[in-house]
């Protein structure tokens, strides 16, 4: 019997490494697997580097992930938040590494990690300062660049409902990120707010088929209070 | 000169408003966060104009009354929305994958600088302000079928937005089609910016006065 639904936060976690390359889900806070970040931090790998579109809110969440030391890095779009304290002390210190990535790009190295697709070429970017160093090519007269997958080690996920066999739904706008992010990691963890039987979900609504997933907890905290 | 004095510059909901004006039925439009997000309140719901957000939402309606709000729906400047009828959810790389792919008819971004090639200069001012935060306007720039730039004409310092060459680090090369200012509605063509209209009380010289960019009236 295939069942991927683990009991506690440290079988959620066991085995995470130092350096690994976390994926993040969520856009802002919305969608964000804040409870799962909490148990990395309680699980204590070090030397992170993290993939989020945001660099976290107030000291919740990634904010308290990158506070507390975990993070070398950061992979991100838009380092800013409604609240981004922790990120810009860290940063202006020099204690943390910022990569900025186009939203769309960082989302299709992500899926293209997730699919076997080394790299691609996009016409985002050509001509700015983030296209330095990338190969350039141009096809049909336009000029194009090279961006390289970006698969993770770990992903983090947060979704609405999930049965045994991994299988997801998502809630609304906090679909975003996740379901790029749960087929690009080797080891896909998810904190779900329902579990359900297994054939309680609607094939036509599953948004991440169980392939795709690692591990699920069962984390009902509720609605999110920040944006 | 004083331009102020001689003319009366819309504010930015009238701006946003002109704008709105110019979206025909049908169209699919990606507004930029911050002033461009105003555009939506002009367009009438009997025009069935779709909206899009980056983070994953089709059909993107008004914002919500304060009992109605549902805290998992956002957009992309993370504030509560609703959905019209017909919306649709999708995930992050589809959501850009319709932007890459060319399937928005139009996109509206703020910018701080527009120059006459089309180029533009909208997430960055300097090499070393606070940390550099490109969100998607890369994207969007470089993917929209239509990039129309909705921005004050100068800075508060009275230098001209409408420019030669972009100074400031850029965000895509020649896409921008058409400018809204608080004084003017512009198009770029192969020959740099050709006024559409301006408003009352300006003229041709006065508008060039506070403007880098040699302007020429419009043809269309």
């Amino acid at each position: 019997m295939i069942n991927k639904i683990v009991q506690s936060m440290a079988d959620a976690m066991a085995g995470i490494r130092d350096g690994s390359v976390v994926l993040v889900g969520g856009f802002g806070s919305i969608g964000q697997p804040n409870a799962l970040i909490e148990g990395l931090i309680e699980q204590g790998a070090k030397d992170l580097t993290v993939v989020a579109n945001n660099s976290g809110v107030g000291h919740l969440g990634l904010a308290k992930l990158l506070e507390t030391g975990h993070v070398r890095k950061i992979v991100c779009s838009f380092p800013r938040t409604s609240d981004p304290v922790v990120f810009e002390t860290l940063w202006r210190e020099g204690r943390i590494e910022l990569e900025v990535v186009p939203q769309g790009t960082m989302a299709e190295r992500m899926r293209a990690a997730g699919a076997g697709i080394p790299a691609f070429y996009t016409a985002t970017a050509v001509g700015t300062k983030l296209a330095d160093g990338k190969e350039q090519r141009e096809f049909a007269g336009r000029g194009y660049i090279l961006e390289e997958a970006l698969p993770g080690d770990v992903a983090l996920v947060e979704a609405w409902e999930a049965d045994r066999w991994g299988n997801l739904t998502y809630r609304s706008s906090a679909r975003n990120f996740n379901p790029v992010m749960a087929a690009a990691a080797k080891l896909t963890i998810v904190q779900t707010q329902h579990i359900v039987e297994l054939g309680a979900l609607d094939p036509e609504k599953i948004a991440t088929p169980g392939i795709y997933v690692s591990r699920v907890l069962h984390v009902p905290y509720g609605e999110p209070t920040v944006t | 000169m004083n331009v102020k004095s001689a003319s009366k510059p819309l504010t930015r909901l009238q701006m946003a408003e002109r704008l709105a004006r110019d979206i025909p039925e049908g169209w699919y439009v990606n507004l930029g966060i911050g002033a461009p997000l105003q555009v939506a309140d002009y367009v009438p719901l009997e025009r069935e104009v779709v909206f899009h957000s980056e983070n994953g939402v089709l059909g993107m309606g008004p914002a919500p009354a304060p009992h109605q709000i549902d805290r998992w729906l956002i957009n992309a400047g993370k504030q509560y929305i609703t959905l019209r009828s017909g919306a649709s959810y999708m995930h992050h790389a589809d959501s850009f994958a319709l932007i890459r792919g060319g399937h928005l008819d139009l996109c509206v971004l703020g910018a701080f600088q527009v120059a006459e090639n089309g180029d533009i200069a909208n997430w960055s001012t300097s090499d070393n302000d606070s940390a550099p935060a490109v969100g998607g306007a890369m994207d969007l720039a470089a993917g929209a079928r239509q990039l129309w730039v909705l921005m004050e004409h100068t800075t508060k310092t009275g230098e001209s937005r409408l420019v030669r060459r972009c100074s400031y680090p850029l965000t895509a090369l020649g896409t921008v089609k058409r400018v809204y200012t608080n004084l003017a509605v512009l198009d770029v063509i192969d020959e740099g910016f050709a006024v559409r209209e301006m408003v009352d009380g300006l003229t041709l010289d006065s508008l060039q006065a506070v403007t880098d960019a040699p302007l020429r009236r419009s043809r269309t």
